[in-house]
């Protein structure tokens, strides 16, 4: 039987990629599929009492090395802040291409520290800073002090001792380019190297907390129980300065879910599921359900969202063990049909992702698929006609260009770069000055505008000379092209309407990511766990990849 | 050093600072990127361009012919730029195409460079006394190593170079010959077994 690809105007559409989670897929799950065999050090561990100091970690593997260096330094109360205008932070950290030298070291302990105003060089990979969680931090070093391990249920509520609050790549502040790296085969999925960093920075976190407690009481004091740092992971407040990434790499975008999506096609497509690979599937779903009770978030939107989750996972489940047999055929099909019969957004798309957890033979090719050479599909096919461009836009811009963009809720918002951090920023068009410096990130109305444009041309002319009258239309006659080509690169909706919830759009990259427990903050940030229940770097050559559902929490 | 990822984003954002539509102004990004990273200069010209673009009128060349001669002003090297990329297909068949006055040529020249990877040709290009080969959008190569900036072209000239070897059928035959030292001669039992035949060719 043949399954056909869902449809990219069901898939791309930002509340159905607003309800995305991790999967086998995810990037900071393939990094650990990748780096288990490299060989993990810690270089250097100077702190002083108080836990300021450096600190260097690597993973080498024949001649490669990749090092990162954490400067963790002294912060008032009133400094910490997880906001865009913080400047100083409890920690920064920067993942070095190869040894650093004492050179390399004291350069980078002068701009790290900085982070957005520093400058880094083509040797330097990724860039980031972390602030504690005081609360549990200050609570942890307590305990371990007195020689007892910290309450696990707190610890449990939180998740992590750190929260990062930015990590950069690719050229920003002058890292290196992705060019010079990219044929690195084990960085061949997307985001490794800041996968890497946040890994290391996690075992940092727990280093830390041990070297103080240590320096309170030397004769009393423990260690964090290795169990207990397995069940954390690193926090993340995210803002909207991921939000445009999704729209501004439109081939990554479509090689991510077209990734998803194949795998999703081709589960389907199997005739006799074997009893181990149905018994896992069932396995993971059940062990997995720890990571939505134990899903926190003060977000009425988000808890709305894990009830109905939880409720439609509850009925599936009673399904599958009362009236569901896996030896019919293809019954990951038959699963997949009662789902979207019967399920929500949030229940069809995490049942997608659990379908993959038996499936390394179909998972594993499609993630070194995941990146994309951009540069080969910018330039314009200017020999092609208007009504083949017509035509692309009627077929894969359906929903589209049917907005009514003269009405103000179509038009509401605008997306633009603050002066002050050089992010993106969201505001009311009507409300707020700067509309005239809008990006080119209202993609749904100026392919709206172009679709009209074309509505008047004439059919026979060539793109080049319709561009000669329409060049303010350049960016999405180029994008047009590429969804010809790409079919899931562009999202199926309209991102400066009244009712756009900015976040369903960092969720939808953070679900790449491997994030867990989406914790929206306000509609346009959130805070997010990443490595929650994963191996710590001494237990990675014989680690189960399933960790994502072996948390304690 | 700034990253090229940098010098990218930020020539796009001036060039629309400058008045660029969006698009236009992502060519601009790419196009300085790709000079930089040939040890152009990139910046240098689009900076200095942009200064005086604020006190000076440019001419729009719009449609490319064999002949391209400004009336008064100088042409602006983008808007040739994009013109040219755009029309390429069609302009790939003229012999020669003329130029006169682009303001900063070296800003013109990727665009160039571009539209030989487009129609999958060599283009030769001369400004004024400097020569150019560009190579299919992947390389340039120049008799002219000058970094600084360069304000006026006076006179441009544009050659599509047909896809023929650069060297003599002579040399080739005789390169060849060597190459063959490397070749096993056949016995008949090799004919045989070495290419696994079957028993019959003609089935």
């Amino acid at each position: 039987m043949k399954i056909d690809l869902r449809s990219p105007n069901i898939v791309m559409k930002l509340s159905k990629l607003g309800s995305f989670h991790q999967s086998k897929l995810s990037f900071l799950r393939s990094f650990l599929r990748e780096f288990k065999d490299w060989e993990y050090k810690r270089d250097l561990f100077e702190l002083n009492e108080f836990g300021y100091g450096t600190a260097v970690y690597s993973f080498k593997k024949n001649n490669r090395v990749y090092s990162l260096i954490c400067f963790a330094n002294q912060l008032k109360e009133e400094e910490r802040s997880d906001r865009v205008i913080a400047t100083k932070w409890d920690a920064a950290f920067t993942l070095h291409d190869g040894i650093p030298t004492k050179r390399d070291i004291e350069r980078l302990k002068n701009e790290v520290p900085k982070q957005e105003v520093g400058r880094l060089s083509y040797k330097e990979l990724t860039l980031s800073r972390a602030n504690k969680s005081v609360r549990v931090f200050n609570h942890v070093v307590k305990n371990l002090s007195e020689g007892k391990q910290p309450d696990v249920s707190l610890l449990s509520s939180v998740g992590y001792l750190y929260r990062t609050t930015a990590v950069y790549g690719s050229g920003k502040f002058g890292l290196a380019d992705r060019f010079r790296i990219k044929n690195r085969e084990e960085i061949y999925g997307p985001f490794r190297l800041e996968m890497m960093l946040v890994y290391l920075v996690r075992q940092f976190t727990f280093d830390q907390v041990n070297h103080v407690a240590k320096n309170i009481n030397p004769k009393k004091a423990v260690n964090l129980d290795p169990e207990i740092c397995r069940n954390l992971g690193i926090g993340n407040s995210t803002g909207l300065g991921m939000a445009p990434f999704i729209v501004n790499h439109p081939t990554l975008l479509n090689n991510w879910v077209l990734a998803r999506e194949t795998i999703l096609k081709e589960i389907r497509e199997i005739k006799e599921v074997k009893k181990e690979d149905s018994d896992f599937f069932q396995k993971c779903l059940k062990r997995s359900i720890k990571n939505i009770t134990s899903w926190i978030t003060e977000s009425e939107y988000q808890q709305k969202k894990i009830k109905s989750l939880l409720n439609d996972l509850n009925n599936f489940i009673n399904f599958l063990e009362k009236d569901f047999n896996f030896s019919n055929e293809f019954p990951f099909n038959e699963i997949y049909k009662w789902t979207e019969k019967n399920s929500g957004d949030e229940c069809i798309e995490y049942i997608v992702s659990m379908m993959m957890e038996p499936y390394d033979q179909i998972v594993d090719p499609l993630i070194s698929k995941m990146s994309s050479e951009e540069e080969k599909y910018f330039n314009i096919p200017a020999n092609r006609t208007v009504s083949e461009l017509r035509e692309i836009l009627e077929n894969k811009y359906k929903e589209i260009i049917k907005i009514d963009f003269s009405k103000s809720e179509n038009n509401q918002n605008f997306w633009f770069i603050s002066k002050n951090k050089e992010e993106p920023r969201l505001a009311d068009r009507f409300d707020e000055k700067g509309s005239e410096l809008e990006q080119p990130l209202a993609i749904a109305r100026d392919i709206k505008k172009l679709y009209e444009a074309l509505s008047t041309s004439k059919n026979s002319s060539t793109i080049d000379k319709f561009l000669l009258k329409n060049n303010h239309l350049r960016h999405v006659v180029r994008r047009a092209f590429i969804v010809e080509k790409f079919p899931y690169s562009e999202i199926q909706d309209n991102t400066i309407g009244k009712s756009i919830v900015p976040i369903d759009m960092l969720r939808l990259k953070l679900s790449f990511f491997g994030a867990l427990k989406f914790d929206p903050r306000s509609d346009k940030w959130l805070r997010i766990c990443m490595f929650q229940g994963a191996p710590l770097p001494q237990q990675l050559k014989s680690y189960d990849d399933s960790w994502v559902y072996n948390s304690l929490n | 050093m700034k990253s090229l990822s940098e010098i990218d984003t930020v020539s796009k954002r001036a060039s629309r600072a400058a008045g660029f539509d969006w698009g236009v102004a992502e060519e601009i990004g790419k196009n300085i990127r790709m000079l930089e990273m040939l040890g152009m200069p990139g910046i240098k010209n689009l900076n200095y361009y942009y200064r005086i673009r604020d006190k000076k009128n440019f001419e729009k060349l719009s449609l490319i012919s064999e002949e391209n001669k400004t009336s008064k002003l100088e042409f602006c090297p983008i808007t040739a730029g994009v013109s040219f990329l755009d029309q390429v297909r069609s302009l790939e068949n003229l012999n020669e195409i003329k130029f006169q006055n682009i303001a900063f040529p070296i800003l013109f020249l990727p665009f160039v460079s571009r539209a030989s990877e487009v129609v999958g040709k060599k283009i030769y290009l001369k400004i004024d006394n400097r020569d150019f080969l560009l190579n299919y959008g992947s390389s340039i190569y120049s008799n002219s190593l000058n970094n600084g900036i360069t304000a006026l072209g006076n006179d441009i000239t544009i050659k599509f170079l047909d896809n023929v070897d650069s060297f003599e059928e002579k040399e080739w035959k005789e390169l060849y010959k060597l190459s063959e030292n490397t070749f096993v001669e056949e016995n008949d039992s090799l004919k045989q077994s070495g290419a696994g035949a079957g028993l019959t060719d003609n089935d």
